[in-house]
């Protein structure tokens, strides 16, 4: 890790140095590095998740770092009131001077008591709450007997040990899964649950969709409120809005739920891919799908056209971030003509990907994992004309002439559907375009 | 276990950060797990840095923890030398990698690298930002100068006669409120003393001019919350005299020409003698009469907090309501302060303490930190940010400093421009039914319209679904009002003729009045009983 730079892209097979495989990943070339990465920790996703889930507070157990980081990840206090806080452990806590356990109780209790409109807390674990192995399953259990049935507490891990930015949104829905209703047994699907965190207007727009299908019992995972919690059992299909769900698909599965394997919903071809996959499990007509995915397909179509001749030919890369880049590069290759060199993600997900990676052109290197030096090695050999990265990455980048595109506005910008879709397809647009403006 | 919503200070390895990214030629690996790197982003989004801060992070994971997270962290190091080729290295672990006892120190200096290595123990769960800023900082002066450190009881060489004298200038950060412009106003105050600038650090320099820091006459120190501690090291280990005077504000800045002038041994009476700041001035003339007496709170760090209380009393004519900083290493200094201007400083970094004092002391300005600005902005209390923690717009585009004349300009803009104007004021306290013209429609000079001007407190954290209209200012304050206090209609309806940036000090006034003269229910007659007795 950290060895010298290679000024030339890497061989395989170097002990130390990145490998290439293509393991499941199709026709395309895997780069698997390790190095130092510039990502986020799972403690992040609470940025959305608290504004999604309108009576869930959260309560990161932790250090002063993961209040800071949530401080300046949260664009810095645009919330009065946030519905999320750090308990702070302190030495006391770890000198064994306090007991962390009564400590958390008290801190519990005054938050609870404070915000009496909370009807959900997550005790959200933090890089060294997992070290000093505080067991906040079992706190969550002891202090949900305290606070029952106003309040119901769970936990989950959002450190960056165990978590990369949005797997601390798997984490937190993977945390309701055990406490989700059973659904009656039945022979046939009864019922679709969509996971993963949308925008509410995407929600709605989906929703409007599924119902006009005439799928039974649509519902959302996470919900908006905690009572509105999804039912879940053997005639459950579900249904991933969002790529990095890979331990809340898996307990879903424990609970009986199957997975509708789909491309995820970016762009006119995800979107109708995404509903068409819905649609065929539930046994809807062509003609009905037709009929109510028609006038958004077109509209988005013809929406997506002014963007088609800004950006097609436009060569793009992503760092990795959000699990999201493999479904971005394959919206921004086939439906607006950008060309893909290297998508960096976190992880890949074979299983939850195999249609995404089937409908990506092959040509550009697929990275996971990768060392944020080395790769900007590669970026700046490469010279895309934009490229996809983190804060912390951006305005350097764009200091040695390159276009870039904060990756977090793809989180917390409404992108999903096919309304979205050329607002999609615009953020991309935009830098490129600010660009040619500035003459000074 | 402390609950914390928002937090002044970042733990103490950013402060190392804000040091090491000041620097040019240093390198600081931290051993630190993945997600730490968000740090990169208040520097490079924050103070919009064209380069990443030099930091390399060894972001272990939790695999790493069962193998060997100690060859990451050497690996890490050997890889960062390698590639950036520092004059040296600065080592050391955040909040998790503290509690996995990696020794970073002594990791690092088994590489036997060509350069110096430097350690800084930074305990996490008991120290924030400004004492890491500060420790850091120290431990490298004394590492990288250490050396060539005058023999115990020696004295410094004198100064050569017709030789310019020379100073360093101490205690700039990256990400440090104004130190960019801070440094060039001192620095050319002080050329046109005749003094000379040798290193100004940590901002700027290299560890070679660390090294070199002895060889100055004298030490500035610009913010004793990063330097005090190198700089009374310099002293001891160089014969090097420091100031103590901070220059903001222009009585500060005369007081500090003074002090070095004293330190050099230069003539600065002319300097003196030149009104170069407009502020007194302007502050003498007519218009400024509106500000007689203002309220203001001030909050932030110790520096800055004592030095606006000052300008705030002595050069704008303020009355200083209350004060206080989140920085508990410089309690004392902020408490001296505060009895000074008659009032009880508050010691807190727990923002929801800071924001109740707020509400319990309606005052009409707010000098504070993004947190104050916030509170503030949704109390509708005019707000100017005089410290860290800062934000985006507090890195302005055109040069702003804090300290020296300039400073003083800047200053006065920034702190009345939030305010009333003169004859606005009174034109709104004239005519109070004028449709158009009225305080809900906002400050016309401001461009933007108030959406709720609450002269009642809301609670903090609590969803309040009613205003507490007949209730005053949930606190803790020692004089609470008894809540059962009860405002007639008519009296309430007069209470709000009163423009909206004295209506809170009104129904204090007016509360405190009825308590002690033991009137309930509150009539218009009370209310103007009250404003007879306090008078404005």
């Amino acid at each position: 890790m950290n060895a010298p730079v290679p000024t030339s892209r890497p061989a395989a097979d170097h002990d130390g140095l990145p490998q290439r495989d293509n393991e499941n990943c199709g026709p395309h070339a895997v780069l698997r590095d390790r190095g130092q990465r510039e990502v986020f920790c799972g403690l992040t996703g609470i940025v959305w998740l608290h504004r999604k889930i309108q009576d869930a507070f959260f309560l990161v157990i932790g250090s002063r770092t993961c209040a800071h980081l949530l401080q300046s990840a949260a664009g810095v206090m645009i919330f009065a009131e946030p519905r999320f806080a750090t308990a702070v452990i302190d030495e006391r806590d770890l000198a064994g001077l306090a007991d962390v356990h009564d400590e958390l109780d008290r801190v519990v209790g005054r938050l609870l008591e404070r915000r009496p409109d909370i009807r959900m807390l997550f005790l959200v674990g933090s890089c060294p709450s997992e070290v000093i192995k505080l067991d906040l399953s079992r706190a969550a259990a002891r202090l949900s007997g305290l606070h029952a049935p106003d309040v119901r507490i769970l936990a989950y891990s959002g450190s960056g040990i165990e978590t990369t930015f949005t797997q601390g949104e798997d984490a937190c829905l993977a945390a309701l899964v055990p406490g989700l209703p059973a659904a009656e047994a039945a022979p046939a699907p009864h019922s679709l649950m969509v996971v993963g965190a949308l925008a509410d207007v995407v929600e709605d727009q989906m929703r409007r969709m599924l119902v006009a299908f005439g799928i039974p019992n649509v519902q959302f995972l996470p919900p908006r409120r905690s009572r509105d919690l999804p039912s879940v059992g053997p005639g459950t299909l579900y249904l991933l809005a969002q790529p990095f769900l890979t331990d809340t698909a898996r307990a879903l599965e424990e609970r009986g739920a199957q997975r509708i394997a789909a491309p995820f919903p970016l762009g006119v071809e995800g979107t109708t891919l995404w509903l068409n996959a819905a649609a065929e499990a539930f046994g809807v007509s062509p003609e009905r799908f037709r009929e109510v995915t028609m006038p958004g397909r077109n509209r988005a179509t013809q929406a997506l056209e002014r963007y088609r001749t800004e950006l097609a030919g436009k060569r793009i890369s992503f760092f990795p971030d959000s699990q999201l880049e493999v479904p971005l590069a394959r919206f921004l290759a086939r439906e607006v003509g950008m060309v893909p060199v290297e998508i960096g993600s976190p992880y890949l997900h074979r299983q939850h990907l195999k249609e995404e990676l089937e409908l990506l052109p092959t040509g550009p290197l697929l990275s996971e994992g990768a060392d944020v030096d080395r790769q900007l090695d590669r970026c700046r050999e490469d010279r895309p004309d934009i490229v996809v990265c983190g804060l912390g990455l951006a305005n350097p980048l764009e200091s040695e002439g390159m276009t870039t595109k904060w990756s977090i506005e793809l989180l917390f910008t409404p992108i999903q559907g096919y309304e979205q879709a050329a607002d999609l397809a615009e953020l991309f647009a935009r830098p490129l375009i600010r660009r040619t403006k500035l003459v000074a | 276990m402390q609950l914390t919503v928002w937090t002044y200070e970042g733990p103490p390895h950013v402060g190392a950060m804000r040091v090491a990214t000041g620097m040019r030629g240093l390198h600081y690996v931290l051993h630190a797990p993945q997600g730490d790197t968000y740090a990169d982003l208040l520097f490079t989004m924050i103070e919009r840095r064209t380069e990443r801060p030099p930091v390399t992070y060894t972001t272990f994971q939790a695999r790493d923890l069962g193998s060997d997270t100690a060859e990451l962290f050497k690996s890490a190091c050997a890889g960062a030398y390698e590639r950036f080729k520092p004059q040296a290295l600065l080592v050391g672990a955040s909040c998790t990698a503290e509690l996995i006892q990696d020794d970073p120190g002594g990791l690092a200096h088994a590489l036997g690298l060509p350069i110096p290595v430097v350690p800084v123990e930074l305990p996490s769960y008991q120290k924030k930002e400004n004492w890491g800023a500060s420790e850091t900082f120290y431990q490298l002066v004394r590492n990288l100068a250490g050396p060539h450190a005058l023999p115990p009881g020696a004295e410094r060489i004198p100064r050569a006669d017709g030789v310019r004298p020379r100073c360093n200038l101490l205690g700039p950060t990256a990400l440090g409120f104004r130190h960019r412009d801070d440094i060039r106003e001192i620095t050319g105050l002080l050329g046109q003393m005749g003094i000379d600038v040798h290193v100004v650090a940590p901002m700027g320099a290299t560890p070679e001019d660390l090294a070199r820091l002895g060889e100055a006459d004298f030490n500035v120190v610009l913010y004793p919350e990063t330097a005090l501690q190198a700089a009374q090291w310099l002293q001891r280990s160089y014969r090097q005299p420091f100031t103590r005077v901070v220059p903001i504000g222009v009585g500060a800045t005369r007081d500090f020409i003074r002090e070095v002038a004293g330190l050099a041994g230069v003539d600065a009476t002319a300097l003196l003698e030149a009104s170069i700041s407009r502020m007194p001035w302007y502050a003498r003339s007519v218009d400024s009469n509106y500000l007689t007496g203002k309220r203001v709170f001030v909050f932030g760090d110790a520096t800055h907090v004592i030095a606006a209380a000052r300008i705030a009393r002595d050069e704008l004519g303020f009355t200083v309501v209350g004060l206080g900083t989140y920085a508990r290493e410089f309690a004392r200094e902020v408490r001296e302060a505060a009895k000074e201007h008659g009032v009880e400083a508050l010691i807190s970094d727990d923002y929801l303490d800071i924001e109740a004092r707020i509400i319990e002391l309606q005052p009409e300005l707010v000098l504070g930190t993004q947190m104050e600005r916030h509170v503030a902005k949704r109390l509708g209390i005019a707000c100017a940010v005089i410290s860290s923690p800062i934000h985006v717009q507090d890195f302005p585009a055109r040069y702003a400093p804090q300290m020296g004349f300039e400073g003083a300009n800047v200053i006065f803009d920034t702190w009345v421009h939030p305010l009333m104007m003169g004859l606005e004021e009174h034109l709104l306290t004239m005519f109070r039914e004028d449709f158009e013209f009225n305080d809900s429609a906002g400050r016309s000079h401001l461009g933007r319209h108030l959406d709720v001007v609450p002269d009642a407190a809301p609670l903090p954290m609590a969803d309040v679904a009613e205003p507490v209209a007949a209730e005053p200012a949930q606190s803790a304050s020692t004089d609470a009002i008894p809540a059962k206090l009860v405002w007639a209609r008519d009296a309430e309806a007069e209470l709000n003729k009163i423009p909206f940036f004295v209506r809170g000090k009104a129904r204090r006034n007016t509360e405190r009045f009825a308590t002690d003269k033991g009137v309930n229910p509150i009539t218009v007659e009370t209310l103007y009983d009250a404003k007879a007795h306090f008078g404005r």
